[in-house]
């Protein structure tokens, strides 16, 4: 723990930080690294001809910032928003660049090392439940974390809502 | 150790563009026939240093094409090439194709490689075909020039009479490689305060001793009597005559640090007919005979001699005394000036715009922050609540002068835009025959960057159309009693929080009667309609629409004057047009100053509080139910002022639950964009205010109908409406 890199997705070193956070009754995990603020849940303005998981923005010191529920993206049952409900500012690559944006989860865990060789692939299963934004599994403390992939998941999301709204402008014209 | 020269690119393209441009700029001044030596000088210097900067980055093509431009400027520059029409054209198409090679090599493509080598070609066949030039022309019609332009002509007639000469074979290679030494003359006169400043006139003529062979004669007559003499202040000055230095310039750079302190001239005793003319004149080529030390430098300067007589002879010798003092006095500003454009823009520095922005971003916050606290504070209670009060007025003010300043950071003067016009104007009149004078005001008008970025183009395209459409042919001009050159008005100013921008003309005027035939004959307007002139006016902007009588390459194809209303309106402005028949006609745009700010309408719908720029609302209104119908049972549409106009549902578009869904409830917000016009139904107008326009592209992506986000005192993100995309949307969800 005390030697960890600081580039905590170095594979050379073996192991990188994940922050978890807790989603009905699943933990999942992202890479410390892409996480910029976490925050209490707060009113966010709608934004039309959006994704039903996309609730809308917020202000982000100054720079507007798109939510996610990650819920409703995993389609898990809609949860009400209470004192404990948190936002997670996280960054993704996008080919645009960087991109930020928030995902609403039910509450943060904790900060754990993970060590590479734990990591398994994620078992096939099924075309029903999409995997590929799913960078494998690891189990923490008895518990199985589910580490994603928010380029993949997020990014997609928001490329997207660009090409659909570009499309849309076609049309128009 | 090697260098990484490529991190210095984008500084030296930037550069360049920004010398050609003012290298363009000089060369569209130049007069013909008379040229203005600092102004050659200014050219020279931009092509002299853009050869170097590409020899350096090894961009060969261009610093061998900079290099026979330089040649040819050189001959100018030392008198030996006269200013013609054809060449200050040949000039000018080297800036085209100095800017089209940079911006090839910029972006890393070809370099349109026969263009640059036939350029080249006119350049080298120019500068070969200057040396048959004087000699044809003798030094008799030379010297009727002289008398015509007594002020700076006789200088160049003595010069091209000796250098004539000078190039026929037996004087030419006996000059260049005789021992002469050169004999210089320097009047240094200080100034009374050139002590006082630190300069020591005795270094000084220590260190010329020190250039060569000196003789130094003190003038005293300007000595006050003892009893007046303030021992700080310096009453002498000097003439001295040095022999050795091969030019000028080292005797000038002992000088370097008195520069302003007192007024120097340096004077070529003996001329060297081959190279230095800057010093020379005929009067004293004919002066150094007296010391030509052997037979050849004898022969040249006979012919200077001769030179000088047969102007002198035709020029009364007066004539010719005088000019020798300009031309001296000509190159010692040229001089300063070489150190004076380093000092002009001294005072700024280049900064990415996207550090400002990440400033302006800060401010922003700062200033939202700031309302936040001030809302606060109005509720606060207890003993300190008023000084804290009183306190937060006093950060607002500062935070305003702080948004302000931030702000002017991104502006620049319109000049930027108004600078390439002169050049556009010149093309445009020779090639259309016409005589146009483009006069450009306001230069000095600021409006932000990104502003001025977009609406360069727009611009173009209405002085085009003046130029093209408005001013009539000289000859049409002179029938209608109007003088033969037109006028075209460039002109910005400050209104309000906008920027007025007007393109106006002394032409013929918009031809209603010919805009109205063709919208009938085009089916746009019914053949009884009857319309104000500004509708007429009006129609111009329909896509496809020009009167123009004949396609040119200039304008006529019809695709323009919609796309320059396009272009402002992206931009939250206006354009207008006025005409007067056989008068003129006038096209007015307004446009915002920013575009990080604009002014809003904040309105409520349901939970939601939208902001509507305030450029597209025409009015507001409470609708009686008489005032809606129902067209083919969708679309509602209300009536207003005789026209009807589509009603769009905000809470339908942007999918919220509105207070009520009775249009006789809420209010009717009538704006327009595109040049159509709509009713917005919302629950309530809540208050007008200036807000900063935050991107939602940057994170997100762009919506349909919305054109950016704000955030509002209480730190809640609301949507900017985009009216022209608000409608497109609008009319296709009902149409589907």
């Amino acid at each position: 723990m005390t030697t960890h890199p600081t580039n905590g997705t170095d594979a050379a070193a073996g192991s990188q930080q994940v922050l978890t956070f807790v989603l009905g009754n699943e933990t999942y995990g992202v890479d410390i690294l892409r996480v910029q603020e976490i925050r209490g849940f707060s009113a966010v303005t709608k934004i039309p001809h959006a994704p039903s998981h996309v609730l809308g923005v917020l202000n982000l010191r100054g720079s507007i910032v798109p939510i996610v529920d990650l819920r409703m993206r995993f389609s898990l049952e809609r949860a009400e928003y209470n004192a404990v409900t948190v936002i997670i500012v996280l960054s993704v690559q996008s080919s645009t660049g960087r991109r930020d944006f928030g995902v609403v989860v039910d509450g943060v865990s904790d900060v754990v090392d993970v060590k590479t060789a734990e990591v398994r692939a994620a078992p096939e299963l099924g075309s029903a439940s999409a995997t590929e934004y799913i960078l494998g599994l690891v189990p923490v403390a008895e518990r199985m974390v589910v580490l994603l992939d928010i380029d993949c998941l997020i990014g997609n999301d928001l490329r997207t809502v660009s090409s659909s709204n570009s499309q849309l402008d076609h049309a128009a014209a | 150790m090697t260098l990484d020269l490529t991190q210095f690119h984008g500084v030296f393209f930037e550069e360049s563009f920004e010398a050609l441009d003012s290298m363009e700029s000089a060369l569209l001044k130049l007069d013909v026939g008379a040229p203005d030596a600092e102004r050659i000088n200014t050219i020279f210097r931009v092509a002299h240093s853009i050869k170097g900067g590409s020899a350096t980055f090894g961009f060969t093509a261009i610093a061998s094409f900079t290099h026979s431009l330089e040649t040819m400027l050189d001959e100018m520059r030392s008198g030996r090439m006269h200013v013609t029409q054809p060449i200050s054209n040949i000039l000018l198409k080297s800036v085209d194709v100095m800017r089209a090679m940079l911006r090839a090599v910029q972006n890393n493509q070809p370099i349109d490689a026969q263009s640059v080598a036939d350029l080249q070609f006119d350049l080298e066949l120019a500068i070969a075909q200057k040396d048959a030039a004087p000699s044809a022309s003798t030094s008799a019609p030379a010297a009727a020039v002289a008398i015509a332009q007594p002020s700076a002509a006789p200088v160049a007639v003595a010069q091209h009479a000796a250098v004539s000469t000078a190039s026929s074979p037996a004087a030419a290679p006996g000059l260049t490689t005789t021992g002469e030494v050169p004999r210089w003359e320097i009047s240094f006169k200080p100034h009374q305060e050139l002590l006082a400043r630190g300069n020591d006139p005795l270094r000084m003529l220590r260190e010329l001793a020190a250039l060569g062979k000196v003789t130094t004669r003190a003038m005293l007559d300007s000595l006050p009597s003892l009893d007046e003499l303030d021992s700080r202040s310096c009453y002498l000055s000097w003439t001295i005559e040095v022999e050795g230095p091969q030019d000028e310039q080292p005797v000038r750079e002992i000088f370097d640090w008195a520069e302003g302190d007192c007024d120097l001239t340096v004077t070529r005793l003996n001329p060297p007919v081959a190279t230095g003319v800057e010093t020379s004149t005929g009067l004293e080529a004919a002066a150094g005979v007296a010391h030509a030390p052997n037979a050849a430098t004898e022969l040249a300067s006979a012919a200077a001699q001769e030179a000088t007589a047969s102007a002198s002879a035709t020029a009364p010798s007066a004539a010719a005394t005088p000019a020798a003092q300009p031309a001296v006095k000509e190159a010692a500003p040229a001089k300063q000036e070489g150190l004076g454009s380093n000092v002009g823009d001294s005072g700024s520095i280049r900064v990415s715009v996207e550090k400002i922005d990440e400033l302006m971003n800060t401010v922003g916050e700062l200033v939202i922050t700031q309302a936040m606290l001030s809302q606060l504070g109005q509720k606060l209670e207890g003993p300190d609540a008023e000084q804290f009060r009183s306190s937060l007025a006093n950060l607002e003010r500062n935070m305003r002068g702080l948004q302000e300043s931030v702000m002017r950071v991104r502006m620049l003067p319109i000049s930027f835009v108004f600078s390439r016009f002169p050049r556009m104007a010149r093309d445009l009149a020779q090639r259309l025959g016409k005589q146009i004078d483009l006069k450009l005001t306001g230069q000095e008008t600021e409006l932000d960057k990104t502003v001025m970025e977009k609406i360069g183009d727009p611009l173009v395209h209405l002085v085009r159309n003046s130029i093209d459409h408005g001013v009539e042919m000289p000859d049409v001009r002179v029938a209608k009693g109007k003088p033969a050159v037109g006028t075209v008005h460039l002109d910005a100013c400050h209104r309000g929080g906008n920027i007025a921008v007007e393109v106006s003309d002394d032409g013929a005027g918009l031809d209603k009667e010919r805009i109205l035939a063709k919208a009938r004959s085009r089916g746009l307007v019914g053949p009884n309609d009857t319309l104000t002139d500004e509708q007429v006016y009006d129609l111009v902007f329909l896509p496809g629409f020009s009167t123009a009588e004949k396609t040119t390459d200039v304008s006529g194809r019809g695709v323009g004057m919609d796309v320059v209303r396009r272009n402002v309106n992206e931009l939250g402005g206006k354009i207008e047009i006025k005409s007067f028949p056989g008068k003129g006609s006038k096209f007015l745009i307004t446009l915002p100053l920013t575009l990080a700010i604009v002014d809003g309408q904040s309105v409520a719908v349901g939970g939601e509080t939208y902001i509507v720029p305030l450029v597209s609302i025409v009015e507001s209104m409470q609708l009686k139910p008489t005032q809606v119908s129902r067209v083919a049972g969708r679309g509602e549409v209300l009536s207003f002022r005789g026209d009807y106009l589509p009603i769009i549902r905000l809470h339908e578009i942007f999918g919220v639950e509105p207070r009520s869904r009775a249009l006789h409830e809420g209010l009717i917000v009538v704006a327009e964009g595109d040049g159509r016009r709509v009713g917005l139904f919302v629950d309530d107008l809540l208050g007008q205010q200036q807000v900063v326009i935050k991107s939602l592209e940057t994170n997100y992506g762009r919506i349909e109908g919305v054109s950016g986000a704000t955030i509002l005192g209480d730190g809640c993100v609301s949507l900017i409406l985009d009216l022209p995309g608000l409608i497109r949307a609008a009319s296709m969800s009902y149409a589907a």
